[in-house]
């Protein structure tokens, strides 16, 4: 590899932006397919730009054969991020666990008393309202959003703003009848119940948690689950995809 | 496969210390595999390595070839499943295959 291969990379790891490099196994002859632009030794090679975009759309590193040559396709996708609304105790256990699964954590929370970095060594604390924290972050398709605050003003808002995009996972925590009653009051601000179908509550796989680390653990198995089965949904053919990959 | 990006740092890290660098990525899989396509294992000139291309099985053999290839600056593909006379010595307990290359970070 290249060093300013691997700069690339790097930068963009740090842009979160996505990633194709193709190697020529023979060789080790490289390509890096960028969604926008392609560089190096075989960016001319319409058939392997075409098969990089198309590994970069499923997000799958595979190798593939071209004109008798094994070319692997290292797809680089951003790590998928998690935003935490609610620096309670259970963002206290959420928050370093889904570190350690690589998910990109952001904790949010306008109340100073809660959204401490002393609270949440080594992990983003963002001091605002969620829906200004989330227009300033940008949410997209490899985002997910807990809300744990159990204040319909802080978990609502958030809640509606997050609905409204791509995210591949919401859950929000609260018994089956605040769920209830959450779903009504999202139904006042416009909210489909279709649309509200997309919200996980209760939060997490049914595993009978109760400590905030055990609940911690059922949220992110529920997130490990969903993210699973998108991209199987993803990768299988075209005929089976579309609406379980809008799910 | 954020993972894999952690692995980039430490080598970029290594390769900015003037240390001689190799990644190795697992390229295919056959059967049940430890790690994904795309898992990368980094290795430095002492034998450090950073990330994992198998469960532990054949990090030992990958890390001599990825010296060899540190030396040499030629990149390798490896074979490594049941089938393989190599998978006794290194041991793939789950039965699957791998495929790893190995290349030099020049």
């Amino acid at each position: 590899m290249k060093a300013e291969t691997l700069a690339a990379l790097q930068e963009a790891r740090t842009q979160r932006k996505a990633l194709a490099l193709a190697t020529r196994l023979s060789d080790g002859a490289e390509t890096l397919v960028h969604p926008d632009r392609v560089l190096g030794a075989q960016a001319e090679d319409a058939a392997l730009v075409a098969a990089a975009r198309r590994a970069l759309g499923i997000g799958r590193s595979e190798t593939i054969e071209l004109d008798g040559q094994r070319i692997f396709l290292n797809v680089y996708v951003p790590p998928a991020r998690l935003i935490i609304v609610g620096a309670v105790h259970i963002a206290q256990s959420l928050a370093p666990m889904a570190s350690l699964m690589d998910l990109d954590v952001t904790v949010v929370d306008p109340r100073r008393a809660f959204a401490t970095d002393s609270r949440f060594p080594g992990v983003k604390v963002m001091q605002e309202w969620a829906d200004e924290a989330f227009e300033k972050m940008g949410l997209d398709v490899s985002t997910a959003v807990v809300t744990l605050t159990h204040d319909p003003k802080l978990d609502d808002p958030a809640l509606e703003y997050a609905l409204k995009s791509d995210v591949f996972y919401i859950g929000a925590l609260g018994s089956r009848k605040t769920h209830a009653k959450r779903k009504e009051r999202l139904a006042e601000a416009g909210i489909t119940e279709e649309q509200f179908a997309r919200v996980h509550g209760p939060v997490g796989l049914n595993i009978g948690a109760k400590s905030p680390a055990e609940i911690a653990i059922s949220i992110l198995g529920q997130i490990v689950e969903v993210r699973a089965r998108r991209l199987e949904a993803l990768s299988a053919p075209r005929t089976a995809a579309p609406d379980v990959a809008a799910a | 496969m954020s993972d894999a990006l952690d692995v980039l740092d430490q080598v970029g890290k290594w390769k900015a210390g003037g240390k001689g660098v190799a990644i190795a990525t697992v390229i295919t899989t056959w059967g049940s595999s430890p790690r994904p396509v795309g898992s990368q294992l980094g290795v430095d000139d002492s034998g450090s390595m950073v990330g994992s291309v198998s469960g532990g099985c054949i990090e030992g053999a990958v890390v001599r070839e990825a010296l060899a290839a540190i030396a040499d600056g030629k990149p390798r593909l490896l074979d490594f499943g049941v089938t393989d006379e190599q998978a006794w010595d290194v041991g793939l307990a789950c039965g699957g295959k791998v495929q790893v290359f190995v290349e030099k970070v020049n």
